[in-house]
């Protein structure tokens, strides 16, 4: 069986989902697997609509971009925002989100509408990673608890997972290091809880 | 170990192992992380490669060439759009030729994605009769680039590399491999080489056609360029840089039946491409940005059409590619299980919170609101932004510079008022030459300077105007006591309007400078900037 995932990030630029790519971009590497990884820069980046594709593989990877009805796991930081990129979602994904809406558009739908569309997804984690984060004291860790969340939908060891964080974060300090690690650990026990 | 590298990042290590002494470049969406790796990297540092920003595109290539003159080799770096600003250089610099290795990196934009135009730079690449290099993945991006190097010096050309967005922006493993010494300055063994006027030139140019059939000999030979035969002729593939990768996507383990012909170095090698023509039905050319093969191998009236792509509408015209619309030119079914929900609304840029240009906005609204025939022409990076909703500010927006030279034109037209606003780096860049203009006519507009002393939209790299924007207007010619400098907080909002108000009626060239950091800049940066600001004119 081979190892192959494709994933997609998505959320509002500023809101750290490249922090998310980078852990399962070392993850994937510290395995030995092959990666590609695309990510947005520029005009989008300010406060508008962004999203990364992250391809992981034993096999040779192709294409940057991921093809639509292909990705495995569509992982947000915001409800809107997961919504955007359905059309890649392959049948019986998984979508994983935060609950908390970026409100910075006028007309931003009515949060019951857009929970209820996620709800009509068989596979969903629909939580409030913000407040899990504020919860164990790092409200930064929002994505943290996100990629928790979706760990174990991800062929990567919990163990490079951890390794990723720690090597990510260790120029920020031990404590931060720490702070992360519970928010991971946190996100992957909320997620079992509600998937079993 | 493998490194994990964006394409910039991979192309920018491929030229400092390939003995780089310089890069020149200004910031622009996508190319901008290449310059940024190099003046970030340990290696580079030791070596002592210069890496600071140039003013324009046009500085930054004539100052590699300098350096290349000086036979060092060098490196100039910038988005498509750029290339038009530094094309002067560029075409007459493939006439003089190089000394130490000259190679041009352009990064161009197709779809968009944050460029006003999705123009094609390999048509810069043919118009100056140079080789042209389009890597397909990271990998290719650090081997090409030390090839271009080399490349270079062998031909005594400037060779030119063209990057797409997705490729500068993706990331994967990349191996790399020893580095190439540096060059020692020697200057070039033709005394004449680079004096251009008529007499050499003619030499020179003489000299650039007769290269021609080498430089197509060493693309049809290139490793670069690569044919696989496939067994099912009733299609052949041209599949150029990134799009080879997309055409693959659609195959399992990349066993595509068709024979395909990838490329990655210009001009177009005739062997292959003939080969595909005698033995396939149909070809089918596979390109990201402008239909640029697909036009050189099609008959010219598309009568007896053989070759299919952006032109024949197999592939969309405009936009760039990804492996679906490839799998719809190849007649495969792509199985999409959702569709986008009404409910999910566009969310387009906008402005930082705390951001200057949003109170100057805010002014120059409630002054429209005065006089329902003011016009605001804009300009490129963040201010950009005024066009959009909430503030709606701006009426045009071509390109750098062009908003006080619009304002001139609209002025001699009759508009009245008409204000023009600029960044303080696009100012720099090219907006110094306009004012210039204006202030030789007294022409009666008012420019306004939006001084967030960031080249901000690329990701707040050091502007060239910081702290010089009194003396450089001084310089020009600008009446005292119509410069001035205000500060864009909604504190001010009534005062900032009513010095605006003044300078509009004021029946010449009037220079508003609003200042106030860009809030992306770090807070050592802004506290260096207070050395500057609140600076009196006088």
């Amino acid at each position: 069986m081979h190892t192959k995932i494709n994933i997609i990030l998505a959320g509002v630029g500023g809101q750290g989902i490249l922090t998310i790519a980078a852990i399962l971009d070392t993850a994937a590497l510290d395995n030995h697997l092959n990666i590609k990884q695309s990510e947005v820069h520029g005009m989008s980046q300010r406060g508008g609509a962004v999203q990364s594709h992250v391809r992981i593989s034993d096999q040779p990877i192709y294409s940057d971009l991921i093809p639509q009805g292909k990705a495995d796991i569509i992982i947000s930081v915001e409800p809107m925002e997961l919504l955007r990129y359905l059309p890649f979602l392959k049948k019986d994904g998984y979508l994983i989100t935060d609950s908390n809406p970026f409100e910075n558009i006028k007309n931003y739908p009515e949060l019951e509408t857009l929970y209820n569309e996620i709800k009509s997804h068989k596979n969903h984690i629909l939580i409030d990673a913000m407040k899990i984060a504020k919860d164990l004291g790092n409200s930064k860790a929002t994505n943290i608890v996100l990629l928790g969340a979706a760990s174990s939908l991800i062929p990567l060891s919990d163990e490079s997972f951890q390794k990723a964080i720690a090597t990510l974060f260790e120029r920020k300090g031990e404590r931060i290091v720490a702070k992360n690690l519970e928010a991971f650990l946190k996100g992957k026990e909320i997620a079992a809880e509600l998937v079993s | 170990m493998k490194k994990l590298l964006l394409g910039n990042e991979a192309l920018a290590q491929g030229a400092i192992d390939a003995g780089l002494s310089g890069v020149y470049a200004y910031p622009g969406t996508p190319s901008t992380e290449i310059t940024e790796y190099i003046q970030k990297s340990k290696i580079a540092q030791e070596l002592n490669i210069h890496a600071s920003w140039s003013v324009n595109e046009k500085t930054a290539m004539e100052t590699a060439l300098g350096m290349s003159y000086a036979g060092k080799k060098s490196m100039v770096v910038m988005k498509h759009v750029g290339l038009n600003v530094a094309a002067d250089v560029f075409m007459n610099m493939s006439v003089s030729g190089i000394n130490g290795g000259l190679v041009v990196v352009v990064a161009d934009d197709p779809s968009m994605h944050s460029s006003q135009n999705e123009q094609d730079s390999r048509y810069y690449g043919k118009f100056a009769m140079i080789p042209i290099l389009e890597p397909s993945n990271q990998q290719e991006c650090y081997d090409i680039t030390k090839y271009a190097f080399e490349l270079s010096e062998n031909l005594g050309l400037p060779v030119l590399i063209r990057l797409v967005t997705r490729l500068s922006h993706s990331r994967s493993g990349v191996t790399t491999g020893e580095r190439i010494a540096q060059n020692n300055i020697h200057l070039p063994k033709i005394s004449t080489q680079f004096q251009l006027i008529p007499m050499h030139a003619r030499g020179r140019y003489k000299h650039l056609v007769d290269l021609q059939p080498d430089i197509l000999e060493i693309s049809e030979n290139s490793a670069f360029n690569t044919f696989y035969e496939g067994n099912n002729k009733t299609i052949g593939i041209i599949a150029s840089g990134i799009a080879y990768n997309y055409l693959m996507e659609n195959f399992e383990e990349g066993n595509c039946p068709y024979p395909v012909l990838k490329i990655s170095q210009y001009p177009l090698p005739k062997e292959p491409i003939k080969h595909l023509f005698d033995t396939c039905e149909k070809i089918l050319v596979l390109e990201d940005g402008y239909p640029f093969i697909e036009e050189a191998i099609s008959d010219f009236l598309g009568e007896n059409r053989k070759v299919i792509g952006r032109l024949s509408g197999d592939i969309p015209r405009v936009g760039e590619l990804n492996p679906d619309n490839i799998a719809n030119a190849l007649g495969f079914d792509i199985v999409i299980n959702e569709n986008l929900p009404k409910v999910v609304l566009g969310r387009p840029p906008q402005l930082c919170i705390g951001c200057g240009h949003n109170d100057l906005f805010n002014a120059i609204n409630v002054l429209k609101n005065e006089s329902a025939t003011q016009q605001v022409f804009g300009d490129i990076g963040c201010s950009a932004l005024g066009v959009l909703s909430p503030y709606e500010s701006i009426n045009t927006l071509i390109e750098m510079g062009s908003s006080i030279t619009m304002a001139i034109g609209a002025s001699n037209a009759g508009i009245h008022p008409a204000i023009a606003v600029i960044g303080d780096s696009t100012f720099t860049h090219s907006g110094m030459t306009g004012l210039l203009d204006a202030i030789i006519e007294k022409t009666p507009i008012t420019v306004i300077i939006s001084d967030n002393s960031a080249i901000a939209m690329t990701g707040a790299q050091d502007s060239a105007a910081s702290g010089r924007l009194i003396t450089i207007c001084k310089g020009l010619g600008i009446e005292e006591d119509h410069l001035k400098v205000i500060t864009p907080l909604h504190k001010n909002l009534q005062e900032n309007i009513d010095i605006i108000r003044d300078e509009i009626n004021y029946k010449g060239v009037s220079v508003i400078i609003a200042q106030r950091p860009c809030v992306q800049l770090p807070k050592e940066k802004k506290d260096k900037l207070k050395e500057y600001t609140n600076v009196s004119i006088n």
